[in-house]
């Protein structure tokens, strides 16, 4: 096969929801920097996510994070078989996210490659701007995800 | 009831599962007799009858989309009609199809959502639908093809799948050529069959045996199977112009919701939603729909909320195939939109939203700012209905243990496919045993 792998990046938020916003900002500015990105902001519903990701090589997931560290740490989570994301633990559906998409496609047996990019976000109320240490972090994040889509490009190739 | 109850106790959900949104519920029995259920709506109240007050006219259809992320639709098309109402205009022809073939992208996409992932679960014993997907692979990967055609038919149409943007009042902003709307028509060809099928594998579900006797409420039109106007009609004699239904119904205030709480005035309770649509319309589904109704072994009308699942998924497939009759008579219309301007005036209008009717009625003044403005979802509506099924049913089933007891009234929740965000101005299972 002489095609480059179809690597896609999906940033994955709620623009009205601070910082849970930030996956959106970073696929702003990865489509500012390289339009040859393929790019598609969603807003976390997993049958969504599952219908963005159908049929690419690799995909790099950009979302927020909550975890207790310092708000715009920024984390790469590299989703191989047997790596496992916690679920929003029998929520409303309005708490279901880029994990449960991860397990439905693995319970389906069509899980691409997937590398979770995750910014630490601070503020998740209602408004629509990051807090500073977060926004700070966009540009670094952006450059993180563009590495990933190098490295998943130029990997994919150099298998096939 | 024979069985012996035990005499006192409370049954609490802090946070129910699969529901568009957060709530809880709460059920007290007090010596073997259950005193209150709560359907408790906790989401933050959002104020968006307040802030579109002072707004253009043009605004509500994208202001009043953002209610909803699973039927921005709805709020679209029911916005958009009552501000036409008021300005003495109504859309027809190719662009009224246009809106009701967009609005049929939504029943697929948000039944879909509900009946695979949401409410099939509870039927077959499962935690969620990814523990679902692994036994029940076929069927979830059919599913989520249905859903998909839903969402291109939106993002086709409403300019993208999510929060769409290209339904303006008068009609749209850009439409589609005949040429663009062909590849989607094959797709759904392919629809109608996984439609079918899912229709065929919910309708092999255990039912319990419950039914209610609720006024049931819905948009009827006199050819069509309405979702995009009509007048609101009931099994017990309502029949009004949908412009008057805020006339006939009573919002009202309960402490343990964020959500008002509608009733038919002098009337009470009742019902809007699939079941509601189905018993009062179901000769006007189209014939392909109507024989998967009949296969799946329902009768003209249908009461019992458990089998609304089989409901959701014949209105998946004549949606699928309404579809496809609105592409095949397409002729794209020669302006996008028709002239709207505004006058001083009261307006309003109904649709059916994938959970039932949703009305909209709005002030404007000669500027066309917007003085006051009303929105009643269906999931309001229907909140004390479901609190009387929950109320008989727990009734009916004391002597289950605690944790059956509460999936089946967590199940009897889902039925309505409850839309929390929408309805809060809206659920937790708290069961009080004293």
């Amino acid at each position: 096969m002489t095609d480059a792998p179809d690597v896609r990046v999906i940033g994955v938020g709620n623009e009205f929801r601070r910082d849970d916003g930030v996956g959106l900002r970073v696929v702003d500015e990865i489509r500012r920097r390289d339009p040859t990105v393929a790019v598609v902001e969603l807003d976390g519903e997993p049958t969504r996510i599952l219908d963005a990701w159908e049929g690419a090589d690799a995909v790099v997931v950009v979302d927020a994070l909550r975890s207790g560290a310092a708000p715009g740490t920024i984390r790469t989570l590299r989703v191989e078989d047997g790596v496992r994301l916690p679920r929003g633990t029998g929520h409303s559906s309005h708490r279901a996210g880029v994990a449960e998409a991860v397990e439905l496609a693995r319970a389906l047996r069509r899980l691409p490659h997937v590398v979770l990019c995750a910014v630490e976000g601070a503020d998740f109320g209602p408004g629509p701007t990051l807090s500073p240490s977060v926004a700070s972090a966009v540009d670094e994040a952006a450059e993180h995800v563009l590495a990933e889509v190098r490295r998943l490009r130029g990997g994919a190739a150099a298998a096939s | 009831m024979t069985h012996k109850a035990p005499a006192n106790r409370t049954m609490k959900v802090d946070a129910l599962a699969r529901v568009e949104g957060e709530g809880a519920m709460y059920v007290e029995v007090d010596d073997g007799e259950v005193r209150d259920v709560q359907l408790r709506i906790y989401e933050p109240p959002r104020f968006f009858e307040a802030f579109l007050r002072g707004r253009r006219f043009t605004e509500p259809p994208d202001i009043t989309a953002r209610i909803c992320g699973i039927c921005p639709v709805a709020y679209q098309m029911s916005s958009a009609r009552a501000i036409e109402d008021a300005c003495g205009v109504e859309v027809d022809g190719a662009l009224r199809d246009l809106r009701h073939l967009l609005y049929c992208g939504e029943l697929i996409e948000s039944h879909t959502l509900h009946v695979a992932m949401l409410h099939a679960p509870d039927f077959l014993g499962y935690e969620s639908a990814i523990e679902m997907a692994t036994d029940h692979r076929p069927e979830v990967e059919l599913s989520l093809r249905l859903k998909k055609v839903g969402n291109n038919l939106i993002d086709l149409i409403g300019g993208r799948a999510v929060h769409p943007v290209n339904v303006r009042v008068g009609g749209f902003y850009r439409v589609p050529s005949e040429r663009e709307l062909r590849p989607i028509a094959e797709r759904l060809r392919e629809a109608r069959d996984d439609a079918r099928a899912l229709t065929e594998w919910v309708s092999t579900f255990d039912f319990p045996d419950f039914e209610h006797d609720h006024e049931l409420v819905a948009l009827s039109h006199p050819n069509e199977y309405a979702i995009l106007s009509g007048r609101v009609v009931s099994d017990r004699g309502l029949d009004v112009p949908e412009t008057d239904y805020g006339n006939h119904i009573a919002e009202e205030q309960v402490p343990h919701s964020t959500a008002l709480h509608a009733r038919l005035l002098a009337r009470g309770n009742y019902l809007v939603g699939p079941l509601a649509r189905y018993s009062l319309h179901a000769d006007k589904l189209t014939p392909i729909a109507a024989e998967a109704a009949r296969d799946a072994g329902l009768g003209p009308a249908c009461r019992n909320p458990f089998q609304s699942i089989i409901v959701r998924s014949v209105e998946v497939l004549h949606a699928c195939d309404m579809a496809l009759q609105l592409i095949d008579r397409y002729e794209r219309p020669a302006r996008p939109a028709i002239d709207v301007q505004p006058r001083a005036g009261v307006g309003a209008a109904c649709s059916e939203a994938p959970r039932g009717l949703l009305y909209h009625r709005y002030e404007i003044d000669d500027d066309g700012l917007i003085v006051d403005a009303q929105i009643v979802p269906p999931t309001s509506q229907n909140q004390p209905t479901i609190e009387h099924d929950l109320f008989h049913l727990v009734e009916d089933h004391l002597d289950l243990d605690r944790d059956r007891l509460r999936d089946r009234c967590e199940q009897a929740i889902r039925n309505y496919d409850p839309c929390i965000s929408c309805a809060t101005h809206f659920l937790d299972l708290v069961v009080d045993e004293r």
